[in-house]
């Protein structure tokens, strides 16, 4: 376990460094990091401190937040198919970011933008449980997911294509696969605060989810108030994805891939996947930032387009493997 | 004497009315203009091919239209011309009746003579040239020199070629004035929604050279419509950056305006020039840009010279 902790922190610290060297500026990287630390006020300061750091601290919490969301809600449901972005959580968040940016509401107070989404992300969430059931098969979780996630897509389309900019309407792209180009301090301050309060929530939902894995009489004679638990980890994850997704966007498969890769090494118990698969969440999404900078370095390619790739197979390798389970 | 040619030209019936059979106007008429023109007021080739019901579907042409045509004669203008972000001359195009660029509309509008930019939809205006109506393309102006041409081409095209050289000259003579003030050059780029830039060889381009910068993103070999990451503009670090003016709602491809490393390099708030609807056109309002854009360089060079 220690060694899978040690693993992880290293390929994370590794990727974030990456993160920091990579850029169209093309600078060397004992100059670049000397720009960082040191801060000379030149251009290659500003770079430094003004555009990857900021993207790259960006890429580390998402990442760690949408991984630590897939396991507590994989751990929950019991279903290897619960993820933010495909039952539509991401998607709602989407639509209330959309909602409070077009109002004008985002404007009125600093941290509107991400309270819009952390109340679009309870909506959707509370839609998919309520429709899947507390137990939700993997049918009907799914089923409910696709609705609420193309209710929620087609929403966003509609407030995106009626709003006065002409800018606009091209941003639907954006939102439905998430990117961290240009982003700043002001995002990372923007979505800290509530990203850090759903994560502190996930935390500490280990020795419950444990529980569970006995059953839901086993878990409630060891002293697992049910209710609790579920609300704890509806917020947390409402509230972490609810704050990447008004930053970033919804970036999708994250939360699906890493739980799924990471399960077999932590011995498939859910506590110690919760912080196995924030790290490696984090690495996933440094990586896949990497990867669509290294790609195409001229155009905003969207990093949903990286996971997708990833994710998508192995989601219907999940399917089939689930098929013949069932059989 | 072309303030008379209106009147005159509208007595001649349009041949929308002489396909309809319609008699509204009296052959008198014809003939009294008929005989003035007769008399050298007007030359008979002018007032025949002068259009009495002119509809201009481009934000350029309606602006070049407004400014060079007899009063009546332009009947209506596009609906981008009323916005005063991308217009201007917003105030005069909302004394006129407003299309929006649809083939239908403008057909039942009945024009003589239809104006638009090259650049526009290609199937509009071949569907109403299929139709009869006949359609001025205007290409868009991507230097000053242009501007000058395309203020003539307008003003053949309206049958008021004497108005049209009165303001060409004008122009002219005051660009001159503007650019001989311009002696030593900061540096500016001109930064846009999604960090596309332009380059010497545009409108916007010849704006930023003739008040007198020198175009940093041309120099970093970033051209037109060329992306230019933050990172490299951070890395260019012009004397200034010239940016566009929001639209209502929100965007993200404007949100990089207001990326800390734009708002370092954008100087001091008086030294911040906006690209706004003067830039946008070919008319003689670009001299409005260049003036302000002047200014600009004068502040950041602390002289009032």
């Amino acid at each position: 376990m220690s060694r899978l902790a040690i693993g992880l922190c290293l390929l994370v610290i590794a990727l974030f460094a990456a993160s920091l060297l990579i850029g169209p500026a093309g600078t060397g990287p004992g100059e670049s990091l000397a720009a960082l630390f040191a801060g000379d006020g030149g251009p290659l300061t500003l770079v430094m401190r003004e555009i990857r750091l900021p993207r790259a601290i960006l890429a580390l919490m998402i990442g760690a937040s949408l991984g630590l969301a897939g396991a507590a809600m994989q751990g929950y449901l019991r279903n290897p198919l619960a993820e933010p972005g495909l039952i539509g959580v991401s998607g709602s968040a989407a639509l209330g970011a959309v909602l409070s940016l077009q109002t004008g509401l985002a404007a009125a107070f600093a941290l509107a933008l991400p309270l819009s989404a952390l109340l679009g992300a309870l909506i959707g969430m509370g839609l998919v449980m309520a429709l899947a059931g507390p137990r939700g098969g993997s049918l009907t979780l799914i089923l409910a997911g696709i609705a609420v996630s193309a209710l929620a897509a087609a929403l966003t389309s509609l407030v995106l294509n009626l709003s006065p900019n002409p800018f606009a309407a091209n941003e639907i792209v954006f939102w439905m696969m998430g990117s961290l180009a240009d982003r700043s301090f002001t995002h990372v301050l923007l979505a800290l605060p509530l990203m850090a309060l759903g994560a502190l929530l996930l935390a500490l939902v280990g020795r419950g989810l444990d529980a569970l894995t006995l059953g839901e009489d086993a878990a409630g004679a060891m002293g697992i108030d049910m209710r609790r638990l579920r609300l704890t980890i509806v917020t947390g994850t409402a509230c972490v994805v609810g704050a990447g997704t008004a930053v970033a966007g919804a970036i999708g498969f994250v939360g699906l891939v890493v739980p799924h890769v990471l399960r077999p090494l932590v011995g498939a118990r859910p506590s110690r996947l919760l912080w196995a698969s924030a790290l490696g969440g984090a690495a996933m999404l440094l990586a896949a930032d990497i990867a669509v900078r290294v790609i195409l370095p001229a155009r905003d390619l969207k990093l949903g387009v990286v996971t997708a790739l990833v994710g998508a197979p192995l989601f219907l390798h999940l399917i089939l493997k689930l098929r013949t389970e069932r059989i | 004497m072309p303030h008379r040619a209106g009147p005159c030209i509208l007595a001649f019936p349009r041949a929308s009315d002489r396909r309809r059979g319609s008699g509204r106007r009296s052959g008198a008429a014809r003939l009294a203009c008929a005989a003035l023109a007769a008399l050298g007021t007007l030359t008979p080739a002018a007032l025949a091919d002068a259009p009495g019901r002119v509809v201009s579907m481009n934000l350029c042409t309606d602006q070049l239209a407004m400014l060079i045509a007899d009063d009546g004669q332009l009947h209506s203008v596009s609906h981008v011309a009323l916005d005063p972000r991308a217009s201007a001359m917003a105030d005069e195009a909302a004394r006129h009746k407003i299309n929006h660029g649809r083939a239908e509309e403008v057909y039942l509008m009945q024009p003589d003579l239809v104006l638009t930019s090259t650049l526009s939809a290609r199937h509009t205006t071949a569907m109403l040239r299929r139709l009869g109506i006949p359609v001025i393309t205007l290409a868009p102006a991507n230097s000053l020199e242009d501007v000058h041409d395309r203020i003539l081409e307008i003003g053949a095209a309206l049958g008021r070629e004497d108005r049209a050289r009165a303001i060409a000259a004008a122009f002219d003579e005051d660009l001159a004035r503007l650019r001989a003030t311009a002696t030593t050059r900061p540096s500016a780029v001109l930064y846009y929604a999604n960090g596309y830039t332009l380059g010497d060889q545009t409108l916007a381009g010849q704006i930023l050279l003739a008040a007198g910068f020198s175009n940093a993103a041309s120099a970093a070999g970033y051209e037109t419509g060329m992306r230019m990451p933050l990172e490299v503009l951070a890395m260019t670090a012009p004397d200034t950056v010239v940016t566009s003016r929001r639209y209502p709602g929100a965007s993200r491809a404007e949100d990089i305006m207001d990326h800390p490393v734009v708002q370092a390099l954008r100087h001091s708030s008086t030294a911040a020039a906006i690209a706004d609807h003067d830039w946008l056109c070919g008319t003689p309002h670009v001299l409005r840009a260049i003036e302000s854009l002047v200014r600009t360089r004068r502040a950041l060079q602390g002289d009032g010279s």
